[in-house]
């Protein structure tokens, strides 16, 4: 089977793929980065949070205008993911104002987004529309 | 009790394309023209405050050209807020008592500049390696969200309608629509076209809602400021003392922390803190405002901080737009100068700038888009990152 690695540090891959955060023991804020200490109260011990992998979409903008290299229109956004925010683009949907919705369930997926020269394929993740009717 | 500061002089540079002007030259043009607007020379300065967020110039590249006096300077950089920083540094020197008279200077050179953010994509490494804070193997920009300001901010007034409702592509196209409307009376202004909704709606899709004129414009320009305390200006002339404007409160703050506000950028949380903060400090409420110059980077910004700086009740921007309160004719004039969409914004001069706009008119001297008997204004700048800067700004008694 193909070596696979996450496209950043907190996708967490294998038979249930899901976003992992550094969840501060002492007020409970969530973070994706690296961290030093927390944000919110200065703590510095955390302790790993996994995230829904069901949501709904907070805000999006559809990106029409982007670097050379970054195929557009895309749809990026921010997703609650039970109370924790979440940045990710939206796929498995038309790039417009009709089909993409505020407030509307999204699920997480993964796909690849390339292969290295060692032959691993790095996963990245977006979040998909949960139902498809209408 | 520190002293009261007064701006005794201010001026911007005309916005736009300055071929021939490298930054030396608008920081030069600008810092000349507060003083020559305040009648003080580099003599009677004490601080310089100094903003150029691209860094092509400092501080004291700007005395080499106009005045070495041996002064401290402030190299200050805030993102988008870092003329308002320049500003309140010689505030604060003046208030602490260290000197009596300060100069603020913000430049940008701009034209041209395309995309700030996100505007290059490196291609992926030939073997996946992880790297900085996220571990990431390779660039998350389009893969992972957006970087782009425009989408950023885009994101930030679809995130305001869906939680208020209301907002809509022709909502945010119509605020653009009141900007470039007002810019027609601006000779300062960058971009002195009006533009129909159509025209608006119709241009290039940047980041959905906003399409090109509903995005700040890019552009090279600089403005400066002289302020100075209570006690020395009663000591200066009739003349100076009454075009003199008050600067009745003096803020910045940053984002504290909460939820999400590391996935988004918050914008709503500081200015709403610095606006409480401005309106204690200087004794007045934004009914008092005659008028308001607030950061709209981006139209749909400029939605989400009629709320922000209490102009309207929590969750009414939508609805106060419509009433028409903040068109030059409303209210509550918001963005009399054309606004970012079309004055332009040369990032370090903007919080300058737009004290500028407001002192001009607070003086009488706003020409044909003078708003009558204008006694109380207030300027307002956001700096992603972030930061807030908010003054008040009020006519002189004498």
């Amino acid at each position: 089977m193909t070596e696979q690695i996450s496209l950043v540090d907190y996708l967490v891959l294998g038979d249930e793929p899901h976003l992992v955060a550094h969840e501060c023991t002492a007020c409970g804020a969530r973070f994706f980065d690296r961290r030093n200490a927390c944000a919110e109260c200065s703590g510095t011990e955390f302790r790993s949070a996994d995230i829904p992998t069901e949501g709904e979409l907070r805000t999006f903008t559809i990106v029409a205008f982007a670097a050379p290299g970054i195929p557009v229109p895309f749809v990026a956004g921010v997703v609650d993911c039970g109370g924790t925010s979440v940045r990710a683009n939206v796929v498995d949907v038309e790039p417009d104002a009709e089909h993409v919705q505020l407030g509307m369930k999204v699920k997480l997926k993964t796909f690849p987004i390339g292969t290295d020269t060692a032959g691993t394929e790095a996963i990245g993740f977006a979040f998909a529309p949960l139902s498809r009717e209408g | 009790m520190a002293e009261d500061v007064w701006i005794l002089g201010i001026t911007m540079t005309k916005f736009g394309k300055r071929p021939n002007d490298d930054a030396l030259d608008l920081a030069s043009e600008a810092a000349l023209g507060a003083l020559a607007d305040a009648e003080v020379s580099m003599r009677d300065v004490g601080i310089l405050g100094f903003g150029n967020v691209m860094r092509v110039v400092e501080g004291q590249q700007l005395q080499k050209q106009i005045g070495q006096t041996g002064i401290p300077v402030f190299n200050v950089s805030n993102a988008c807020a870092t003329g308002a920083t320049a500003l309140r540094a010689a505030v604060m020197a003046i208030k602490a008592g260290e000197t009596d008279c300060g100069l603020a200077v913000g430049v940008e050179k701009l034209s041209g500049a395309g995309l700030l953010t996100g505007g290059s994509r490196s291609s992926d490494a030939d073997t996946w390696t992880r790297k900085g804070r996220y571990g990431a193997v390779a660039s998350v920009d389009g893969r992972i969200g957006t970087e782009i300001m425009p989408g950023v901010f885009a994101q930030i007034g679809q995130e305001y309608g869906h939680r208020y409702g209301g907002a809509s592509f022709e909502l945010f196209a119509r605020i653009s629509e009141k900007n470039h409307a007002h810019s027609t009376l601006n000779p300062m202004a960058a971009y002195q076209k009006q533009m129909s909704l159509e025209e608006i709606m119709g241009d290039v899709m940047i980041a959905y809602p906003n399409t090109r004129p509903m995005c700040s414009a890019n552009c090279d320009g600089a403005a400066a400021a002289v302020v100075v305390s209570d006690s020395k200006l009663k000591t200066l002339s009739l003349s100076q003392q009454r075009r003199a404007v008050k600067i009745s409160a003096s803020i910045l703050t940053s984002d504290p922390y909460e939820e999400g506000c590391q996935v988004l950028p918050n914008v709503n949380t500081l200015t709403k803190n610095a606006a409480a903060m401005a309106y204690e400090q200087a004794g007045v409420g934004p009914e008092d405002l005659d008028l308001v110059e607030l950061h709209d980077c981006f139209a749909t910004a400029e939605l989400v901080h009629y709320d922000n700086l209490g102009l309207c009740e929590e969750g009414g921007a939508v609805d106060f737009f419509e009433s028409g309160a903040t068109w030059r004719t409303g209210t509550t004039p918001v963005n009399v100068s054309g606004g970012l969409e079309s004055k332009g914004h040369p990032i370090a001069a903007t919080g300058i700038a737009n004290i500028w706009e407001v002192a001009t008119h607070l003086r009488g001297e706003g020409g044909a888009r003078q708003i009558e008997g204008a006694r109380v204004g207030l300027a307002h700048v956001i700096g992603l990152g972030s930061s807030c800067g908010v003054h008040i700004l009020e006519r002189s008694a004498a």
